[in-house]
């Protein structure tokens, strides 16, 4: 409360501050010079009524809301109210967070390697982190995107991209697993994804390296003529969610950053924006910034599925992964592709147009009429909003500033709708209310700023702590937000939390918006770096989450469905063990005519049928991680033994009274014939 | 009275008695559950009563299962012998012989529930003496109604729905009975319809 009076008369100086100012403006000489004193004073006066504020020790922050408290608690046994997708950055999971209380449920492992959940070291899973450069354990997960229908997300499927070695994933949100991954061909940084389509028709993957299409070994100085940038239209099926390339147009060598498709009206068209149009392959920092203006690109992705449909363009020569996830056998399968069909800019002419947008765009946001069309220039001193209904009557008109490669470039002034002018410094992103406003991240001046979308003229702001990257209203990219929160994803935390080393946590804020002021309810903690996230309503999510997988149904291979099935086989060198596990005991549990050399793979069943009963598995000395079973799936472990003698294996997950009784030996010789043994229950 | 036979066919539609266990494992809402029916004994979801057998086998109680227990076979056709009965004495139309059938019927409820309470004890008492948890003096029969407190588990013992269609059956019986009283020939007319 202290804090607040405090920070309330700090407000107070700044404005005597500028009327001073004012006054002093058509004053004199001897009126300049007090000004100055005066100033000084005042700034002395500001800094010790910041130290006072900070005295105890805690930085609050400006505009908290007096009952945050409340409004965030969550109380024991009652839950959340949204669920908030949160990118995981360089973890390159994906993490699930309950708004308003800002507890992490879950990480999902998506584009990395978890021991923990045995992703990517079982034999099921991984196939799910093969790519054309073979096994890759780690990515960077930066964008979010909930499937659609009509523009509102729908529950069923996750989008999210993998920015290093280009990918995106879809994760199934009835038991939120990643269950398909796709690479992407000729692509170099898949950033401007994986943004979808109305209806999800299409998820984008538009990339932020250009690189020579079909790569090849030729000088980097010979970036403006030989290099180009890949767009990827990925097709979603509708009912199954799997993903394929549809088509891929070839754009100039530009670097394409962010994505967001039509709505509405505006259906049929995928904006993107792009910046280095420079085409500078070094110190970018400063040759990429030399532009004055960079490009939206707006795409016609209708017209190009036509156009591809006809035939048009040619069937490339490149090379993916494509993995996808069996729900019935519990195991991933990846398969290299060979071809993908490619658009040049000469085969799709009437469906690409830029326009102008100041200085190295960011985000590329699309308001939930379709009308709107906001850019976020980091280095721009506006945010520009365009118009889709200008825009078609400025390509109608033919006019164009000039031509690239094919693509006319459309005069800037013909397509605005606006510009919202001194909205703060480093406008990253926006979303949507639905109810008039617009909020867009500052990274610069580390805010929030809230404008309107009639006249774009700035109504709130309020500061982040710090560095706001990307924020999301549950529903804000979409025609319908449910516009309560809005949640700042913020580059750095400096002072905000307890200081664990030089490597400190990154962290969330989330503000009410349901007032005309926003106001600060809460930090939390976050995993990884959060780039773009996304939230819905978790009634929507929760009634149809899995609970367990039928054992009934399992068809993995390996399955045994029940103890009187386990069995131990041996295949020359390889050792399968049909193991099943049940509160609170392995079968078989005690195994013996394993040899030194062999490849020991322990296929374990958790024959539980009831809910929250996972069972646990793992070998003593095992260059591998453990398995984590859900009921009624099958996991595999591979275990290569290389000494002889008695190793114990165990459950790991604590499942009942008895689990730590949950155990039993395996028998590792060296050489020999004797057989196989293992005990029944 | 034909409709108080007839009503006990619910019996074969829906389950007489229900057993509900609660623990701080299984709360309110996710709590497992027993329907017993006339003919079958099941979960109230699908996989409730594997799940409750095998966490019986700690105590080292009998899985309980449809087939083992004879009951279930001969329950339905005590029920239709005394439908059919019932329809028989609504045919005839002699008051007295409602009495004898709903004498039949209580005295076929009341055996019922004491080899209910039989079936209950054998659970209860008979198990296996290599049980992981064995607490001296300790047994695990369920009550036959109400509540009671079993290590963990609260279990809840009460009438289902089918058990509702015998009361059902036995106040129509009561009622024509009643009626049959005044032997008006309107009245008369209305005990012999169903």
């Amino acid at each position: 409360m202290k804090n607040t009076i405090l920070s309330q008369s700090a407000q107070d100086l700044t404005t005597q501050d500028l009327t001073t100012q004012a006054l002093t403006l058509q004053g004199t000489q001897i009126m300049k010079r007090e000004r100055i004193w005066m100033q000084f004073v005042l700034s002395i006066l500001a800094i010790f009524t910041i130290a006072a504020c900070s005295n105890d020790g805690s930085n609050k922050g400006v505009g908290v809301a007096t009952d945050a408290a409340q409004r965030v608690y969550v109380a024991p046994g009652e839950k959340d109210e949204f669920y908030n997708f949160v990118s995981g950055g360089f973890s390159g999971q994906l993490a699930v967070y309950g708004i308003p209380s800002g507890r992490l449920f879950r990480v999902i492992p998506v584009f990395s390697v978890d021991p923990e959940k045995g992703y990517g070291f079982t034999e099921e899973t991984k196939p799910m982190l093969n790519t054309s450069h073979g096994f890759v354990p780690w990515d960077d997960a930066h964008h979010t995107d909930l499937s659609q229908t009509g523009g509102v997300a729908d529950g069923k499927w996750l989008f999210i991209n993998g920015n290093n070695t280009p990918r995106i994933a879809r994760i199934d949100l009835t038991d939120f697993r990643t269950k398909e991954i796709i690479e992407i061909p000729n692509s170099a940084g898949n950033h401007s994804s994986p943004f979808s389509t109305e209806n999800s028709e299409y998820v984008v993957a538009g990339t932020r390296f250009t690189v020579p299409i079909p790569n090849a070994d030729i000088p980097i100085s010979e970036y403006a003529e030989k290099f180009k940038g890949a767009l990827s239209f990925v097709k979603v099926d509708k009912t199954t969610g799997r993903m394929e390339i549809a088509f891929q147009l070839i754009v100039p060598g530009f670097d394409y950053d962010l994505a967001r498709a039509g709505k509405g009206p505006s259906h049929d068209w995928m904006f993107m924006t792009c910046y280095n149009t420079e085409r500078a392959s070094t110190m970018k920092e400063i040759n990429a910034s030399q532009n004055d203006k960079d490009f939206i690109l707006a795409i016609n992705w209708k017209k190009c599925e036509e156009l591809a449909a006809q035939g048009k363009g040619t069937i490339a020569n490149v090379e993916y992964a494509h993995n996808v996830y069996n729900d019935e056998t519990h195991t991933a399968t990846s398969t290299i592709k060979k071809s993908v069909r490619v658009l040049t800019s000469d085969d799709i002419k009437e469906a690409l147009y830029y326009i102008p947008t100041p200085k190295s765009p960011h985000g590329c946001d699309v308001d939930p009429t379709g009308e709107l069309i906001v850019g976020g220039g980091k280095l721009a001193t506006v945010i520009p909003v365009m118009s889709y209904s200008k825009m078609l009557k400025a390509i109608a008109s033919g006019k164009s500033d000039k031509i690239i490669d094919g693509i006319r470039v459309l005069p800037y002034k013909d397509c605005l709708a606006g510009e919202v002018q001194r909205p703060g410094l480093g406008p990253l992103h926006t979303e949507f209310d639905g109810k008039g406003f617009a909020y867009t991240s500052m990274f610069v001046s580390s805010e929030i700023v809230k404008w309107s979308l009639k006249d774009f003229k700035v109504v709130d702001r309020i500061p982040t702590y710090y560095s706001i990257g990307h924020l999301s209203i549950p529903g804000g990219n979409s025609t319908k937000p449910w516009g309560k929160y809005v949640i700042a994803y913020n580059k750095m935390t400096k002072d905000r939390y307890l200081p664990t080393g030089p490597e400190l946590t990154q962290s969330a804020q989330l503000y009410d918006i349901s007032g005309e002021k926003m106001k600060l309810l809460l930090d939390f903690p976050t995993i990884g770096e959060p780039h773009y996230a996304v939230a819905m309503p978790a009634a929507l999510i929760m009634k149809q989450s899995r609970k367990m997988y039928q054992l009934m149904e399992n068809k993995h291979p390996y399955v045994t469905r029940k103890e009187a099935d386990t069995k131990v086989v041996r295949n020359g060198n390889d050792v399968h063990v049909y193991m099943t596990s049940i509160r609170s005991h392995l079968s078989p549990d005690n195994i013996e005519g394993i040899r030194v050399g062999d490849k020991v793979y322990w296929h374990v069943t958790n024959l539980e049928q009831d809910w929250d009963v996972p069972h646990g598995f793992a070998v003593i000395g095992n260059n591998n991680s453990e398995l984590l079973i859900m009921p009624g799936e099958t996991c595999t472990l591979l275990w290569e033994p290389k000494k002889a003698g008695v190793f114990p294996f165990y459950c790991t997950d604590f499942c009942s009274a008895l689990h730590q009784e949950m155990q039993g030996y395996a028998r590792v010789s060296n050489g020999g014939s004797a057989p196989l043994t293992w005990n029944k229950k | 009275m034909a409709a108080g036979a007839l009503a006990l066919l619910g019996l074969f539609a829906f389950p007489m008695w229900s057993i509900w266990l609660e623990a701080p494992q299984y709360p309110k809402g996710s709590e497992l559950g027993i329907f017993i029916h006339i003919n079958t004994i099941e979960g109230s979801r699908p996989n409730d009563l594997d799940n409750i057998n095998n966490l019986n086998h700690y105590i080292g109680m009998k899985r309980i299962e449809a087939d083992a227990i004879p009951e279930l076979k001969y329950m339905p056709i005590i029920v239709l012998v005394l439908v059919g009965l019932g329809l028989v004495v609504a045919g005839i139309g002699k008051r007295w012989l409602i009495l004898v059938w709903l004498g039949l019927l209580i005295a076929a409820g009341a055996l019922g529930m004491y080899d209910f309470w039989l079936w209950e004890y054998d659970y209860g008492h008979n198990l296996d003496p290599r049980a992981a948890i064995k607490i001296e003096g300790m047994s695990y029969q369920p009550p036959l109604f109400g509540s009671a407190q079993l290590l963990n588990f609260t279990a809840h013992s009460y009438p289902a729905i089918g058990f509702g269609f015998i009361v059902l059956g036995s106040v129509l019986a009561a009622a024509a009975w009643w009626l049959g009283r005044i032997p008006t020939k309107r009245v008369e007319h209305q005990r012999i319809l169903p």
